[in-house]
């Protein structure tokens, strides 16, 4: 056990408890983990349930499908988040040209766009009845039918779409991999006779290639666990088809054993994430940076960057965004209600529920592990942060399962021993999608705040105690302004998320309950695309809070740099 | 014979900012020069300048007698078969010791390119670990995969960013020396940079003392020594302290210590003020003497104790003593002159 912790001083908790195994705060943390693998626990124990012939059916109709699909959208994505995201990583990290500076942190903006935002939007805008068809076919006079346009509702649209939203995970890992390299490697291959060109992919890509294969990972998860997209687009994937499953073929069990395949994919990815992460321990290659001086390009090379750059930013962010708005603009007289601000009021009022319960939970793990740093504690830790590969889909099936099934026994026991039905008590609630967002959503307040508690050094607690401090006086003169900077950025992190999370909503929430996610999906769905602009938008402007964060983040943590 | 480097009045600027001023010297085939001086002194720019990172402002660096850059031409890095040894050695840690080794010799096939690797491990003594990563070695081993790297490729000139600054001080003096038996032994014409004048006399035929982008002297370590050009080398370079004199005739000065006479014309006119540099190998302890001078300070070196004592007037000289005569603070002991260079300055 640490002893250098807070609360292992002498006197704040009696000794014996101090060492004992069933410290309650220990208990605690093996409670919430345990409450939180509850879901992935049932959609596991799913395998060992007859679904009937429902899962031979969707074996020899669908399930091939699935698979095709969806490894043809992980591929597709994943080849072209590379090119969107590496090369803008490298131009703006060595080279100087016009905009770097707001392209540089621009770049991340495609972040804030819900991938099936981004989907309607550019449905609306390319499809038939769309602006830019209209345009062509009154610039060159064509009918309807005289001439081919790409269908953006397709696999490649997909792939399209999600790759513009999700190509800043590459960017921002790659960047920072860039960043760190030692300008003399890149030296050093030159002097040895490679050109630049050379030195990039012999010596630039392999050393940022663990950091890229982290990003990639993340926008592989991310790609799996897209629902809106595909659902939209009509492109058979695992979410859509647990969907299919549980709602159109009524079949809980075999959704989750669906969810089961799903997850053995998902596990094969952060098996490839972790093993880059390990592998990048080995790629610092010096503790001694020099200044980066960055090489000006001018004249045609740089007009290139700079299109290499606007290119993403334009196309992920700009263009959509200044759609959503003329929509916006011309519908919300008949959007902009009292039903409006009810969705916001829900959507709010879920969030801010989500982020706050998400912080306190992550306060005590987070000071648990730091408390007792053993093995059990930070395999708690390390087992909590992986909610987030988990698609929101199958959270929503493993919450529903055992939701059911304690709603259907309490009410059986109610009826049978008080003559009452107490009916729904648990699902269709609030307290179900909470639970939810919570499994999926806790990593990432728990990093933001266990980053924020590792810079609170042990030693500095010791200097505390050392000039006379106790430990409430510790928490509150140095833990609490410490970690204030973290614990808002989690708070933020997990609201904005839940703000724009949609599979889980979609089937947890309570029977007529919308939010604004859930609105634009709707009207999406019905065709309605200009009035989903309004939800849609207000949505868009709540993500680009992460986006300025995370960019002030970076530009003050590499200030040697920039 | 033809030079393998030439610098002819190169300047270099960075951001506009004058770092190098019209600097030129020259290096035969299988010399090694040092550059010595204080950080900041645009040392490691210059030598950035041969390797074709930096382009001079004026002036022309020849290559083999190719101009390589001046103005207009700017031979790029990779065309210019320089090798280059980092300050923190820049090995590439996604490969292994032989991969880096061989990372220079695309051209070559692969026996040939085996061939080499090995004739440069064993040369540098890396044989052990050739499928090692960088990670796992240590700052010596490091550096002598770097310069195998460097020297696999047989370039026109070594170049060397202070190469010893990463290992330990201890380390730094043998490491040079077994270095320039390497390069000798092999041919290799090479240039360091550094600020530490032990590593320069170790390792170089040639040594040139920067400061602010000029070179002030080019010369052996021996004659940079006994015959620095300005106050600022014979500074810079060793010991030694400047004595106020006065001049008698063309070889004589006269110092507090007596009359110093150099054996040759110094240059000055007679009544001249001047400054004498005074080595502490030119003063010698000796009890018989009636020149007395006073401890005020003593460092222990081994073998000998630095002294540094004050004359009569309170000016203060240096004296290098064998070990066994330990003296106390303040104790007043003979000394005598002993100068075979007598350097003159004109007094500031």
């Amino acid at each position: 056990m640490s002893s250098l912790g807070l609360l292992s001083w002498p006197g704040f908790i009696p000794d014996w408890i101090q060492r004992s195994r069933f410290h309650p705060w220990l208990m605690g943390l093996i409670l919430i983990a345990s409450l939180l693998a509850i879901p992935v626990f049932c959609i596991l124990l799913s395998v060992f349930l007859d679904s009937g012939d429902v899962w031979q059916h969707l074996y020899e109709t669908v399930l091939v499908s699935y698979i095709l699909n969806s490894l043809a959208l992980v591929s597709g994505v994943g080849f072209l988040v590379l090119s969107l995201g590496i090369i803008p990583a490298w131009l703006v990290t060595m080279y100087k040209f016009p905009g770097r500076k707001i392209l540089s942190w621009a770049l991340l903006l495609p972040m804030a766009i819900p991938a099936y935002i981004i989907a309607y939007t550019y449905t609306g805008m390319l499809d038939v009845a769309g602006p830019l068809q209209i345009m062509l076919r009154e610039f060159f006079a064509w009918e309807y039918g005289d001439y081919w346009f790409p269908e953006v509702r397709s696999l490649g649209g997909a792939i399209f779409m999600l790759a513009l939203v999700l190509y800043p995970y590459v960017y921002l890992l790659s960047r920072a991999a860039f960043i760190e390299q030692s300008l003399c490697v890149l030296e050093v291959s030159r002097t040895l006779g490679c050109g630049p060109f050379r030195s990039f992919y012999k010596v630039a890509i392999p050393l940022a290639r663990p950091a890229i294969i982290a990003g990639l990972s993340l926008v592989m998860m991310e790609t799996l666990a897209d629902y809106g997209t595909v659902q939209y687009f009509g492109v058979a994937t695992f979410t859509t088809g647990i969907f299919r499953t549980w709602f159109g073929l009524g079949s809980s069990v075999a959704a989750a054993q669906l969810a089961v395949v799903l997850l053995m994919l998902i596990m094969l990815v952060v098996i490839l994430e972790a093993w880059s992460r390990q592998q990048a321990r080995y790629h610092h290659t010096s503790n001694r940076y020099s200044k980066l001086i960055r090489k000006p390009l001018r004249g045609v090379p740089g007009s290139i960057a700079t299109i290499a750059c606007v290119l993403p930013v334009a196309f992920g962010f700009v263009i959509p965004a200044v759609q959503l708005f003329i929509w916006a603009r011309q519908t919300w007289s008949d959007v902009i209600d009292k039903e409006f601000f009810a969705l916001i009021g829900h959507s709010v009022e879920l969030a801010a529920i989500a982020s706050v319960t998400a912080v306190l939970l992550t306060l005590f793990i987070a000071y648990g592990k730091r408390l007792f740093s053993n093995p059990l504690t930070s395999f708690i830790v390390r087992f909590l942060g992986m909610g987030y590969a988990i698609p929101g889909t199958v959270i929503a099936v493993g919450v529903l399962i055992p939701f059911a099934w304690l709603d259907n026994s309490v009410d059986a026991w109610m009826r049978l021993h008080m003559g009452v039905s107490t009916g729904l008590l648990f699902s269709g609630t609030i307290f179900a999608l909470i639970f939810a967002y919570l499994v999926r959503f806790l990593p990432v307040s728990l990093n933001a705040v266990d980053a924020g508690l590792s810079k609170v050094r042990p030693s500095m607690d010791e200097a505390g105690r050392s000039m006379g401090l106790n430990a409430g006086n510790i928490l509150r003169k140095i833990h609490v302004p410490m970690l204030k900077g973290s614990i808002l950025t989690a708070a933020l992190l997990v609201f904005v998320d839940v703000l724009k999370e949609l599979p889980a909503t979609l089937i947890l929430r309570p029977f007529n309950f919308n939010t604004l996610a859930i609105r634009t999906y709707e009207l999406a769905n019905e065709e309605r695309l200009a009035e989903a602009a309004s939800p849609a938008l207000a949505i868009v402007l709540v993500g680009i809070i992460p986006v300025i964060i995370l960019s002030r983040s970076i530009s003050r943590s590499r200030t040697g740099h920039d | 014979m033809t030079n393998t480097l030439e610098l002819r009045d190169v300047s270099v600027a960075i951001e506009e900012r004058p770092i190098i001023n019209s600097l030129s010297f020259s290096l035969e085939k299988g010399e090694i020069a040092c550059l010595l001086g204080p950080s900041g002194c645009g040392k490691t720019t210059l030598l950035r300048t041969i390797a074709g990172f930096e382009r001079p402002t004026t002036g022309e660096v020849w290559l083999e007698s190719r101009l390589v850059s001046d103005e207009h031409i700017m031979v790029p890095v990779e065309d210019r078969k320089v090798g280059m040894v980092f300050q923190d050695y820049a090995l590439f840690p996604h490969l292994n010791v032989k991969d880096n080794i061989a990372f220079g010799l695309q051209q070559m096939n692969s026996n040939e390119r085996k061939a080499r690797v090995e004739e440069m491990a064993e040369l540098l003594e890396v044989s052990s670990f050739l499928n090692d990563y960088p990670h796992r070695l240590s700052g010596g081993q490091q550096q002598r995969v770097a310069l195998a790297r460097a020297i696999a490729t047989r370039p026109n000139v070594l170049l060397l960013d202070e190469p010893f600054a990463s290992l330990d001080i201890e380390l730094r003096e043998q490491i040079a020396k077994e270095m320039r038996t390497v390069l000798k032994a092999n041919g290799v014409t090479a240039i360091l940079v550094s600020h530490n004048q032990m590593e320069a006399f170790a390792m170089a035929d040639t040594i040139g003392v920067m400061r602010d982008g000029a070179l002030l002297q080019w010369d052996n370590a021996f004659t940079l020594y006994h015959r620095p050009v300005c106050t600022y080398v014979a500074d810079f370079v060793g010991d030694g302290v400047f004595l106020p004199g006065k001049v008698i005739n063309s070889t004589n000065v006269e110092t507090e210590l007596g009359i110093i006479n150099g054996g040759q014309s110094h240059g000055f006119a007679f009544d001249d003020e001047v400054i004498v540099l005074i080595r502490p190998d030119d003063i010698i302890h000796d009890d018989s003497s009636g020149m007395q001078a006073k401890v005020q300070d003593k460092a222990f070196r081994g073998a000998e104790f630095l002294y540094t004592l004050a004359l009569e007037s309170g000016l203060q000289v240096l004296t290098l003593v064998p070990s066994h005569h330990n003296h106390a603070l303040d104790e007043s002991i003979g000394i005598r002159l002993e100068i075979d260079h007598l350097v003159v300055f004109p007094a500031q």
